[in-house]
């Protein structure tokens, strides 16, 4: 009998590929992965924002914070990658604007083909029926 | 023709002379650290700078996808409302990015951004980032942009 179950669960790989991603640390982005869901969160920070103005995030960030959510989405359930997947494309649609407080993501796999995947994730602030921004991702999960 | 008439500015001039506070207050495009390098009325170059702070991949040191994104997004901004004849602010409706191939590590990334069409209420853009020419292209990035009418001071929040 071999026991498959890894050293490392899928969760603390998630959690250590944000750790190390200097990126995701600039954003300050944090996750909790509950079984194969997850929810990121992206603290507000003074830096986030985009137009002094009217104190709104910029769309950048909130797009960076979607595309590192959708990727470890992805991460988190296809287990036969050993790193982060690749992107292909992605399309941001920014529907309200970002105030300045935190903001909450999650991603679903529309499509998990065995080279390609179909990715949706929405970011939210104070309702989660309010989407703030929301982003179609495709990646590369075939072969390394 | 009148000789003492001063001459009216279009905003893309008045943009062009003040590239340094384009980027300036807007607190992530400085974090960034990328700059606005041209400017003509509906087209903008920029430079987006290599910094271990912005990388996406550790074992490789390429930049993440997500300053691109930011990078692509703020140039096309300031395309859109460089080819206004009035000064208007501009936001992001939507914007497609493709990533053709990734970014070399420890190179600094060239953007260029056009606005090819406006209506009434919507500026459209292409975008390229690329680190030699546009034969090489890194990742282009397509956008729509809703032009905002002018607000009241009032309307705004204190920062």
């Amino acid at each position: 009998m071999t026991d498959d179950t890894p050293l490392i669960s899928r969760a603390d790989q998630v959690y250590a590929f944000l750790g190390r991603t200097p990126f995701a640390q600039e954003i300050g982005m944090r996750c909790e992965v509950m079984g194969d869901e997850m929810t990121a969160i992206m603290p507000f920070q003074d830096k986030l924002i985009g137009n002094i103005a009217i104190k709104a995030l910029h769309g950048g960030a909130i797009g960076a914070f979607l595309e590192l959510t959708a990727m470890a989405q992805v991460f988190l359930v296809a287990e036969h990658l050993t790193r982060p997947p690749r992107p292909i494309n992605m399309t941001i649609d920014y529907l309200r604007q970002g105030h300045a407080k935190d903001t909450y993501a999650r991603a679903t796999i529309t499509k998990m083909g065995r080279r390609m995947c179909s990715v949706q994730a929405e970011a939210w602030q104070d309702e989660r029926s309010k989407p703030v921004t929301t982003l179609l991702a495709h990646f590369m999960v075939g072969g390394e | 023709m009148t000789d003492d008439a001063t001459p009216t500015q279009e905003p893309w001039q008045i943009m062009g002379e003040n590239i340094e506070l384009m980027t300036g207050g807007i607190p992530w495009g400085r974090r960034m650290s990328f700059r606005v390098t041209k400017l003509e009325k509906g087209r903008v170059w920029g430079v987006q700078p290599w910094k271990e702070r912005l990388v996406g991949d550790p074992d490789t040191g390429v930049i993440h996808g997500g300053v691109l994104t930011a990078f692509l997004d703020n140039l096309s901004g300031m395309a859109a409302s460089s080819s206004l004849n009035e000064a208007r602010f501009v936001s992001t409706l939507d914007l497609r990015i493709d990533y053709m191939r990734p970014a070399e590590p420890k190179r600094e990334i060239i953007g260029e951004a056009e606005c090819y069409h406006i209506t009434r209420n919507v500026c459209f853009t292409h975008a390229w980032a690329y680190h030699e020419n546009r034969d090489k292209v890194i990742a282009t990035a397509a956008g729509a942009f809703a032009i905002n009418m002018p607000r009241a001071i009032s309307t705004m929040r204190p920062f």
